[in-house]
């Protein structure tokens, strides 16, 4: 038997209490400045609106969860935020994404080192096939730095971070592709940390995995909330409710409700979110 | 009267029988297998033709001479000689030339096609330089020899660096086949660098590189044994190619590097006996099928290794 | 925290400064590729103007008045030697292909056949071309030594047919992987079900998958073909004259087929020129009207391909109208 969402929560209450003590508005948007603002943002890919006038704030050093059933735009949505969706072709967007207050969809943002500040985690583990070592010190590398010493702490304590330096400290020269699948997501979680990132998106980052490896993930993304700005995109209510501290549920490319994770799942506003959470659709 | 109604002694027997259709159906399998197996006998044939005629060519000249003579004299009455050196020579500093300017260039534009190039001007940059790949050797031969030569290579040369340039030279053969397998290299190489995957692309772009960190830091090495392949099926090639380097590097055996004179490479030595008055049975017709042996393997060895590695690299990523 | 300390806004700009150079190399690249191929092609067609009329498709070769030597020769030689060519490789390589994509089982055998197949395709021409002067040429001196009186028309010696052969042999690797593309791309559900309608296996290959195969086999059979066209060493080695003043079977205009019909029979057993052949000889004499000869055999000889190419395309496009996955 699966604990319902309201134990989950109370249980999480009881043994972590929240670090901060910001209230919420009205519209259960946090108070103070946030990380991460959007503003009417709406994406298009060529003819085809995918997210429609969507305006939220994500807190600082907070797990916000982005939920709703598939195809509601929450990956577009999270894509948007270190302008990943560049990429694809015919991708166009309007409105104001903001990180710290500066626009990065202005022309003279270099995206590089936005995507330096804002880190990601894809859904499906993607290791380069190169050695553990050489994976976690991509990043430093590729910004110049070739001192091995300094490559070598950075490499230990990204690792160490992600809860993967016990396992894997006695072979960093092994190639990257011969970790199990667990051991090869935390291995990305480490790389992204490398880059020494404000914010991290993670795209359903435990979706492949099995449940043990899917535990040990979300203890690290719980333990990283400390230090990071972390937005996560999943599609099992579960796992929002554990790792997460506030909530934006999304449908059909529009963000429906955002608030306090134990208020949207016990006492959600609009009858959308409740029909998703109470299993109805979706 | 439908077959439900049929009872059980009409209705048709789903016994296997012979019949006109099944004996039609065998006949067809078989001479289609036939058709397939003809691939087969040609590669039986090339070795059995080669290989009798290499035996006989080695009871008359030994084969320490074949491998240790420096010199390649087969027309000559008196002292005929038959050291494969400088025509091996001629035919490396040709396929070496052509590699040098082929697969730089046959490696960037298989990058910008994949990495670069936006979807429209891929659509039509890919089909024109194939159209490189269809154009005929000797049309690439007769450049090199009326237009290269003269208008680019021995100007600059003789003018700039006071080196003197022949007519026939093997720099004007290398350049061309160089061109010539710039399509084999850049459209080998794009499928194998599409198919790097393209989470691997995203992942560097959202730890912070630029496109060419992840050209060349990730899509690159990850590729870089099919994009080995590729370079050795275009090099086999350029062993292989017979009309441009004949026409271009003339037929002057010759073991040196000095790329401004004339040379010849064993392709072209094939084609000057069979132009030539080379009796069928003599020793000069036979040392034909010897080269042409030694030709067959050196490809045969580029290709089969070049295969191998195509299909453990896809094996890294299906 | 880790030290931020190792990328300076003057490292980035750098890093991008770099970035657009290896572009900017690669775009260059390409697009000197394209340049080379446009110079050929111009310098071709100026060194060759003068020629470029219609006499010079309807003249012999003249080594006294090269001035009014033409191309006939060669045209018409190629003709009949991609003519036969096609008749022997066609239902050769199509039959190989669909043995392989339909019929094969993944035994050791089938296995060896497709590595077989892609080993000939990396096989130099001359190596063919050796092949063929043996086998068809002179029939391994089965028939006597080569070229004395021969018995009916066997050996082939340097005729019309053993070049068709020879090239047939050549081409018949790329055919036999193109068409095996072309089927391969075949859905599966068509052939279950052309077999749930209780068709055998060659009636579901003949009326449904030869026929949605059609454009893609055409396009490789064209394409294999117009590298048959420019084939020159093979057809050098089986001893194919360079110089002659008459065409297979003295067909020499399209009127001939009908009043000389016995000329179709005799051609495939004439002596023959081929138009790479006769741009080869232009191009190894050391007089400058010659050259420009040369230049003008190479147009047409683009030309042809051009005209060979473009079918495929438009075959391709046509048909791709009627069939849609």
């Amino acid at each position: 038997m699966l604990p319902s969402l309201s134990q989950v929560i109370a249980e999480k209450k009881a043994g972590q209490p929240p670090t901060h003590s910001q209230g919420s508005t009205a519209h259960g948007t946090p108070m103070g400045m946030p990380k991460i603002e959007t503003r009417n943002l709406n994406f298009f890919y060529g003819e085809r609106q995918a997210l429609f006038d969507i305006s939220i704030q994500v807190p600082q050093r907070n797990v916000t969860a982005l939920i709703g059933p598939s195809g509601c735009g929450k990956s577009t949505f999270l894509r948007t935020l270190n302008r990943m969706n560049d990429i694809v072709d015919g991708a166009r967007i309007e409105g104001s994404v903001q990180l710290d207050g500066t626009d990065i969809y202005r022309p003279n943002i270099d995206v590089v080192s936005l995507r330096k500040r804002v880190g990601m985690v894809f859904q499906k583990s993607n290791p380069f096939p190169k050695s553990v070592f050489d994976n976690v010190a991509f990043g430093p590398r590729i910004a110049g730095l070739t001192d091995r010493k300094k490559l070598g702490e950075i490499v230990e304590s990204c690792l160490k971070r992600a809860a993967l330096w016990e396992e894997v400290s006695h072979r960093l020269k092994d190639s990257a592709l011969a970790l199990s699948g667990g051991q090869q997501q935390r291995l990305c979680i480490a790389r992204a940390l490398a880059t020494d990132p404000e914010v991290l998106l993670m795209d359903e980052p435990a979706s492949a995995l099995d449940p043990a490896s899917t535990a040990r993930v979300e203890d690290l993304i719980f333990e990283l909330r400390r230090n990071y700005t972390i937005v996560i995109v999943t599609h099992n209510m579960q796992q929002a409710a554990r790792v997460s501290e506030y909530t934006a549920f999304f449908f059909q490319g529009k963000l429906i409700e955002m608030d306090r994770t134990d208020q949207l799942f016990t006492k959600p506003k609009q009858k959308e979110t409740e029909d998703y959470i109470t299993g109805r659709f979706g | 009267m439908t077959s439900a109604t049929l009872s059980a002694a009409e209705r048709p027997s789903l016994q296997k029988r012979w019949s006109l259709t099944t004996l039609k159906e065998q006949c067809i399998r078989l001479v289609l297998f036939c058709c397939a197996l003809l691939s087969v006998a040609t590669t039986a044939g090339i070795i059995l033709v080669l290989f009798s005629e290499t035996v006989l060519f080695f009871s008359q000249v030994s084969v320490f001479s074949f491998f240790g003579d420096t010199v390649w004299q087969p027309q000559s009455q008196d002292n005929p000689r038959f050291g494969i050196w400088p025509l091996a020579c001629g035919t490396f500093l040709v396929a070496g030339i052509a590699g040098l300017i082929g697969m730089p260039l046959g490696l960037l534009s298989a990058l910008y096609l994949s990495e670069y190039a936006s979807e429209r001007s891929r659509s039509y940059l890919k089909p024109t330089l194939e159209v490189l790949a269809g154009i005929p050797s000797i049309v690439y031969g007769y450049f090199a020899l009326v237009f290269l030569t003269p208008y680019v290579l021995q100007p600059i040369f003789e003018n700039v660096f006071g080196i003197e340039v022949g007519g026939f030279n093997v720099l004007s053969a290398g350049i061309v086949v160089g061109i010539m397998i710039v399509p084999t290299i850049s459209s080998l190489s794009e499928d194998v660098l599409r198919s790097v995957p393209r989470g691997l692309r995203e992942a560097g772009l959202a730890l912070g590189s630029t496109k060419f960190d992840v050209s060349v830091r990730i899509v690159l090495p990850a590729a870089l044994s099919g994009i080995m392949a590729a370079f050795l099926l275009a090099l086999s090639r350029a062993v292989g190619e017979t009309m441009a380097v004949t026409i271009a590097a003339g037929s002057q055996p010759d073991l040196s590097l000095n790329v401004f004179r004339s040379i010849e490479t064993m392709t072209a030595y094939i084609v000057m006996v069979s132009l030539g008055e080379a009796s069928v049975g003599s020793i000069e017709y036979r040392s034909l099928y010897v080269v042409a042996m030694s030709l067959f393997l050196i490809t045969l060895a580029m290709n089969i290794v070049a295969r191998f590695i195509l299909r453990r690299y896809r094996n890294v990523y299906q | 925290m880790n030290e931020t300390a190792f990328s300076t806004d003057s490292q980035l700009a750098a890093r991008h400064r770099w970035g657009r150079m290896f572009e900017w190399a690669c775009a260059i690249a390409t697009w000197m590729c394209l340049v080379i191929l446009a110079i050929m092609l111009i310098g071709v067609v100026i060194k060759g103007w003068p020629h470029l009329n219609f006499a010079f498709l309807t003249h012999f070769d003249s080594q006294i008045e090269p001035e009014t030597a033409g191309i006939k020769a060669g045209l018409w030689g190629s003709f009949w030697l991609i003519a036969l060519t096609a008749l022997f490789s066609i239902p050769v390589g199509i039959g190989a292909a669909v043995y392989l994509e339909e019929y094969a089982k993944p035994n050791w055998l089938t296995r060896l056949i497709q590595l077989n197949i892609l080993n000939l395709a990396g096989v130099p021409s001359v190596v063919y071309g050796i092949l063929g002067v043996t086998v068809f040429g002179h029939m391994f001196g089965l028939f006597g030594d080569w070229p004395r009186e021969p018995v009916w028309h066997l050996p082939f010696g340097d005729k019309v047919l053993t070049g068709a052969l020879t090239l047939s042999l050549l081409i018949l690797p790329v055919v036999i992987i193109s068409t095996q593309e072309a089927l391969r791309s075949i859905p599966a559900s068509l052939r279950h079900s052309s077999l749930a309608l209780g068709a055998t296996q060659w009636q579901t290959i003949r009326y449904q998958v030869l026929p949605a195969s059609l454009p893609g086999i055409l396009t490789g059979i064209i394409l294999a073909l117009s590298r048959a066209v420019g084939e020159s060493a093979p057809l050098i080695m089986i001893g194919a004259l360079t110089y002659v003043s008459s065409t297979p079977g003295n067909i020499g205009s399209v009127s001939d087929f009908f009043t000389k019909p016995h000329g179709i029979v005799e051609a495939p057993f004439d002596r023959f020129t081929a138009m790479p052949l006769v741009i080869y000889n232009w191009a190894s004499q050391p007089d400058d009207i010659y050259q420009s000869l040369s230049a003008a055999g190479i147009v047409v000889l683009l030309l042809v391909l051009l005209l060979m190419n473009t079918t495929a395309v438009v075959v391709r496009q046509r048909f791709q109208n009627w069939i849609r996955w």
